[in-house]
């Protein structure tokens, strides 16, 4: 039984099948990719997850608890954040306050009315920032306004927004669609160690195959909609269905 | 000092001193000169105004400032709060603490109603929502149509509302003031201090309301360094990260617009109690533009802009309109008399009537050459004389915490 089960979902967008019976399960304390060639419903099946699209039929259960219907604010408290593919930050705030608004989301809940305290003397919340900051390398930006940094640094950031609320489920959304190698590599370098030194479960989308297999101990190949397999990446690797389903798409 | 950090709390103790100062530093020439009959601004009546809608864009500006949500119809809670004072001074007595009490309470009770519909929307949605409630209650006082359906007089229309003698007044006792009063002090009661040339006037009524725009001004302080200040930033600058985050947005949204619908309708009830009578076109759609342009001129989202902004409106209004050809005449009486008499046709456009000529331009500029409000003129003033940005201190103080 997996911490996210996903079972006999199906979307449909007028004439499109996006979603076409997916059953996924992941288990906790690993990284499962979910990967496809383009219009797959990779995209489709994440917004199912965080609570923006609700299916036709079947089930998302997070750990025992039905996700639909729930809002986005609600699936986040349950414990799963996202990562979006362009990185959605408080571009108009500065780094640490945009690591202090998750810690405080965590801390209070949906809303609390802290209109009088002052944030500078929240000291636990300011620390623990702090500490996620210095755990992804961005303390020395903290004063940064978030809007003026690289997208690389924005992705960082993005990350140590979700990880400071310690998920139990991350959701990642091409981590590192349109980035420049080097990027790519930093990225995928943070992810290790974000997985060696806090166990996260991570579940993952993601074009480049670099990373795919870089990362996941596990791999769910979508279709037109569908799971076509899913193994260890080992496996994944010389499928023939995978290589199919590729292929295919390649000769296009 | 008084949970604010040091910088905050120096900006705090000087808008405290221009406050308590204000009828002399208003009042720079002598009464009987030409300078002094224009431009003196030190009069009760026009200080008041300066407070009280310092204080209403103090609270549009934590909703618009910090939220980025533009209310169109902030005039309606004002109209509200002054109709709730003077129906306090009609129904007990013209003491005014139940009536700053009931006007903050019954446009925070509007502003729950309007702010739970129009906030389901957001952007010029959310604005053309607030305009339209502003423009029904204001048609609704305007005809006093709930008056109508219960046969009596409820916003008393086209005339106004006001105190008769024949109300019930309950509280009242023989000796009462016939006037709004504190407690047996009358609002309108001065004391007036003669130096040289100079007439200083020291009004209870000004005071009462300066005093509610410094805790107005301290509230707004500790809601922007507050958790709650930075949810509102945040929703501004994202709300898709912010519900992804687990934030609900709505009541967020919800608590600065009652908070701001509060602070419009305590300025409206001190508006009544500074004189007891008010009428529909307090809620005019105009009067809710007014208080737009007086944030903007004076700096969206800082905290000193909104007084700044307000301050300057009300003086065009009050100083400029006040000006007229013969003034103009007076002035320039040294030149030749074609060149006088050019420049008076030059000129008169912009006074008397035409302030609001003045106003435009003035706000065309601030908005062309300073978007960040005439708060910007001041940074750039400060810069240019060589000081540092402040806000290094600021940083300073900031990092403390993590140590």
């Amino acid at each position: 039984m997996g911490i996210l089960e996903v079972k006999g979902v199906n979307k449909r967008f007028g004439g499109l099948q996006a979603l076409g019976d997916v059953n996924l399960s992941v288990a906790e304390n690993t990284v499962h990719a979910i990967i496809g060639p383009n219009g797959a419903g990779k995209s489709t099946l994440l917004n199912v997850l965080v609570g923006k699209l609700i299916p036709d039929s079947g089930s998302v259960m997070f750990d025992g608890q039905s996700v639909l219907g729930r809002k986005p604010h609600e699936i986040n408290q349950m414990g799963i954040s996202r990562v979006f593919q362009t990185p959605e930050i408080f571009a108009d705030l500065s780094v640490f306050e945009n690591v202090m608004i998750p810690c405080f989301a965590k801390r209070d809940g949906a809303f609390r009315m802290h209109a009088i305290e002052s944030t500078h003397h929240e000291k636990d919340m300011a620390e623990q920032a702090m500490a996620m900051l210095d755990d992804v390398n961005m303390a020395d930006k903290r004063d940064m306004i978030a809007s003026s940094m690289s997208r690389g640094d924005k992705r960082r950031l993005e990350m140590a927004m979700c990880l400071v609320q310690d998920p139990r489920l991350l959701l990642l959304d091409e981590p590192t669609a349109g980035m420049a190698r080097a990027d790519t590599e930093n990225t995928i370098e943070l992810l290790k160690d974000i997985r060696k030194k806090r166990g996260i479960t991570m579940a993952i989308i993601e074009h480049d195959m670099n990373v795919v297999f870089s990362l996941a101990e596990r791999i769910t190949v979508l279709a037109q909609g569908t799971p076509l397999v899913e193994d260890v990446p080992e496996k994944i690797k010389g499928h023939p269905k995978v290589r199919e389903a590729y292929l295919g798409e390649a000769q296009v | 000092m008084l949970g604010l950090n040091s910088r905050d709390f120096r900006l705090f103790l000087i808008v405290c001193a221009l406050c308590v100062f204000a009828p002399i530093l208003l009042n720079p020439f002598p009464v009987a000169s030409s300078l002094g009959e224009s431009f003196n601004a030190g009069y009760p009546a026009l200080m008041q105004r300066f407070v009280i809608f310092g204080l209403l864009v103090i609270g549009f500006n934590i909703l618009f400032g910090l939220t980025g949500y533009l209310s169109f119809g902030h005039a309606a809670f004002l109209g509200v709060g002054s109709f709730a004072a003077v129906w306090m001074f009609k129904l007990l007595s013209y003491n005014v603490v139940p009536a700053i009490i009931l006007s903050v309470v019954v446009a925070g009770l509007f502003s729950v109603v309007i702010g739970y519909i129009a906030l389901r929307r957001s952007g010029i949605y959310f604005s053309i929502l607030t305009l339209a409630f502003a423009q029904m209650m204001y048609s609704i006082a305007f005809s006093d149509l709930v008056g109508k359906l219960f046969g009596t007089i409820v916003t008393n229309g086209e005339t106004g509302l006001q105190v008769y003698n024949d109300d019930p007044q309950i509280l009242m006792s023989e000796g009462s003031p016939t006037v709004p009063h504190l407690f047996g002090l009358e609002m309108n009661s001065a004391f007036t201090w003669k130096v040289g040339g100079w007439e200083f006037v020291f009004q209870n009524g000004y005071y009462l309301s300066a005093i509610f725009m410094i805790l107005g001004f301290y509230l707004s302080i500790r809601i922007f360094r507050s958790p709650f200040g930075m949810m509102l930033r945040a929703i501004k600058s994202n709300q898709t990260r912010m519900s992804y985050t687990g934030l609900d947005t709505k009541p967020y949204m919800l608590a600065a617009f009652v908070i701001s619908g509060m602070y419009a309708g305590l300025a409206g009830g001190l508006l009544a109690a500074m004189d007891p009578l008010t009428g529909a076109e307090r809620m005019f759609w105009t009067a809710s533009g007014e208080i737009v342009v007086m944030a903007i001129l004076g700096g969206v989202g800082t905290l000193v802009g909104p007084v700044l902004g307000a301050g300057v409106i009300k003086y065009l209004e009050n100083i400029v309109s006040k000006i007229n050809d013969s003034i103009l005449h007076n002035w320039f009486a040294f030149m030749p008399d074609w060149l006088e008499n050019l420049m008076v046709t030059v000129i008169h456009p912009f006074i008397g009537k035409g302030w609001h000529l003045t106003l435009g331009l003035l706000f065309m500029a601030v908005v062309i050459f300073l978007p960040g409000g005439l708060m910007q003129l001041g940074e750039k003033i400060a810069t240019l004389f060589g000081r540092k940005k402040k806000s290094d201190d600021a940083k300073s103080g900031a990092t403390e915490p993590a140590e």
